[in-house]
């Protein structure tokens, strides 16, 4: 993990993990904090806890995004103090959950913007220029367009991977895959490393292909306290307790101190803590397989 | 309110479910009157029968038993602007006269008093779906004449009614609080009085709004929770009463 963000997210950069609720990889934020990287622009439709920690960690100059909350509970507070102060410590640029997957489908297509039929009657338009329209050259209708999303680098978790990046994963699948694709640079992060004999078993499973990805990282428990199906459950009790954690920014630094810059990985962080396998290890339910046979 | 919510879905519908207590009454519906309703998350499960209730809308045991799981672009373009959704399920920070509802700031955009989330899937819900509810607690402060930003638009977009093609549903169609129903008004898209729950005055309800309320005459009655209703909330549905009391 160390290798792979030193050598691949760079001050600077647009960066994007993703993961809606599911497979979110904290490992990486984490390493990202510790390794102090700063003047990011973080992109990701819901910010999450994940970004929180990455804003009050003083890592971000900038946040793209269409949910800025804590799923469930209320609101991400390192962020709410980063754009309620006045200057503003964190620029913004919003748009609703459908422009930013269409934001992504277009970088993945290697297209200059994604139409859509949104936003009319609201606010949104006025509040981020780049929320424009555009004319349908066949019917004449009026469209929102937003334009593409090419981030220098995303990170995004999974279950299993081979060594040489295939990647399968199963469960929410979010944006990984339109993520992978749009960005110029991809690390995922596997829960486990499987011969490549178990991704050409089962090649529906296959979200992003190997030739796409720059590293690989195996990391378990590397999304806690988000989770991967299968694997372990989202860990609500920390969500909830995140809001009293990160209310005043002492509580917030001293989780970083103990959680972040005090273990030096993944392994340190779950050995701090470990009554999370009891906890939140998944029940097995394996699906019917399928005959791919002909 | 959440009985009432729940009330308003129709089994069979297919549903969009958003995050708190539109969760529950979808769950509740799906339990009592509508066990063929279609449960619809943006995070991409259709068909979902979660064993728990969802504290997040992306929860595992949407996944679970699902008919289908399908990545966010197919749930946004296939399903929602495609047409499919019957009933999307909002809440607000602020909701006004004519329905708009604002989950972005409080104050002015750019120096806001209180950053909210922002719109998440909601604004293309609102656009979208083919008839929209609404589920809010009164406050003057939730029901202001007018929103600080419309995140998702309501009955009467800059002054006109909904048009096709860029405001393919209906809108919001009711509105349902703690103490009554809000309906727009035909002629004008104003949200008005409909039904007042049982025990309830009219005065209460104008306490907690931020404009003259008209109320229409006749009323319609609303039926207090039946012990089922209230006995799945509290001990299947919201066991740790996070929702409800």
């Amino acid at each position: 993990m160390k290798e792979a963000i030193s050598s691949l997210v760079h001050d600077g950069d647009t960066l994007l993990i993703e993961g809606f609720t599911h497979l979110i990889c904290f490992a990486a934020g984490h390493e990202i904090i510790r390794q102090g990287r700063k003047d990011l622009t973080l992109a990701r439709l819901t910010p999450d806890l994940i970004y929180d920690q990455i804003i009050g960690a003083g890592c971000a100059k900038k946040m793209v995004f269409s949910w800025a909350g804590n799923p469930g509970v209320g609101s991400l507070h390192s962020f709410r103090r980063a754009v309620e102060s006045r200057p503003p410590q964190l620029q913004t640029e919003e748009y609703s959950h459908f422009g930013m997957v269409a934001r992504l489908s277009a970088g993945a297509a290697n297209l200059p913007f994604w139409p859509l039929r949104n936003y009319a009657g609201t606010d949104l338009p006025g509040a981020n220029p780049s929320i424009r329209t555009v004319r349908c050259p066949f019917t004449g209708e009026e469209l929102a367009a937003v334009p593409a999303l090419r981030p220098d680098i995303a990170i995004i978790h999974a279950q299993r991977a081979d060594e040489a990046g295939n990647t399968q994963i199963w469960g929410l699948l979010g944006v990984q895959k339109e993520a992978c694709f749009a960005s110029k640079k991809v690390i995922v992060v596997a829960e486990e490393i499987v011969g490549e004999s178990v991704i050409r078993s089962d090649p529906n499973r296959t979200v992003i292909p190997g030739f796409k990805v720059d590293a690989v990282v195996r990391e378990p428990w590397g999304a806690h306290p988000s989770y991967a199906q299968g694997y372990y459950d989202r860990d609500n009790r920390f969500y909830t307790e995140w809001d009293s954690i990160s209310r005043q920014p002492e509580g917030f630094k001293r989780y970083l101190d103990e959680f972040v810059y005090g273990v030096k990985d993944r392994a340190e962080y779950m050995k701090r803590q470990p009554d999370l396998p009891g906890r939140l290890k998944a029940k097995e339910l394996i699906c019917q397989g399928v005959n791919y046979g002909y | 309110m959440t009985v009432l919510a729940a009330r308003e879905i129709r089994d069979g519908d297919v549903v969009f479910v958003g995050i708190g207590l539109p969760n529950l009454a979808c769950n509740l519906a799906r339990a009592t009157h509508a066990p063929n309703m279609v449960l619809i998350y943006e995070s991409g499960a259709v068909g979902a029968v979660p064993e728990r209730v969802p504290p997040s809308i992306g929860d595992p045991a949407l996944v679970t038993g699902s008919l289908m799981v399908c990545p966010m672009s197919d749930i946004f373009q296939y399903f929602l602007q495609n047409g499919l959704i019957e009933v999307g399920f909002l809440g607000g920070a602020q909701i006004d006269r004519f329905g708009n509802i604002n989950t972005t700031t409080i104050g002015p955009y750019d120096a806001p008093k209180i950053r909210l989330p922002g719109s998440g899937g909601a604004c293309e819900i609102a656009v979208h779906a083919r008839r929209t509810l609404i589920i809010a607690k009164l406050d003057k402060r939730t029901f202001p004449e007018k929103v600080d930003f419309i995140t998702s638009p309501g009955t009467r977009p800059g002054g006109r009614a909904r048009r096709k093609p860029e405001l393919p549903g209906a809108g919001p169609v009711k509105v349902i609080t703690n103490m009554g129903i809000l309906e727009p008004s035909p002629e004008n898209g104003e949200l008005e009085l409909t039904a007042l729950y049982p025990g309830v005055i009219l005065e209460q309800v104008q306490a907690g709004i931020g404009w003259p309320l008209k109320a229409r005459r006749p009323l319609a009655a609303v039926d207090l929770p039946t012990e089922r209703e209230i006995r799945l909330l509290r001990e299947k549905l919201d066991p740790q009463r996070t929702h409800i009391k």
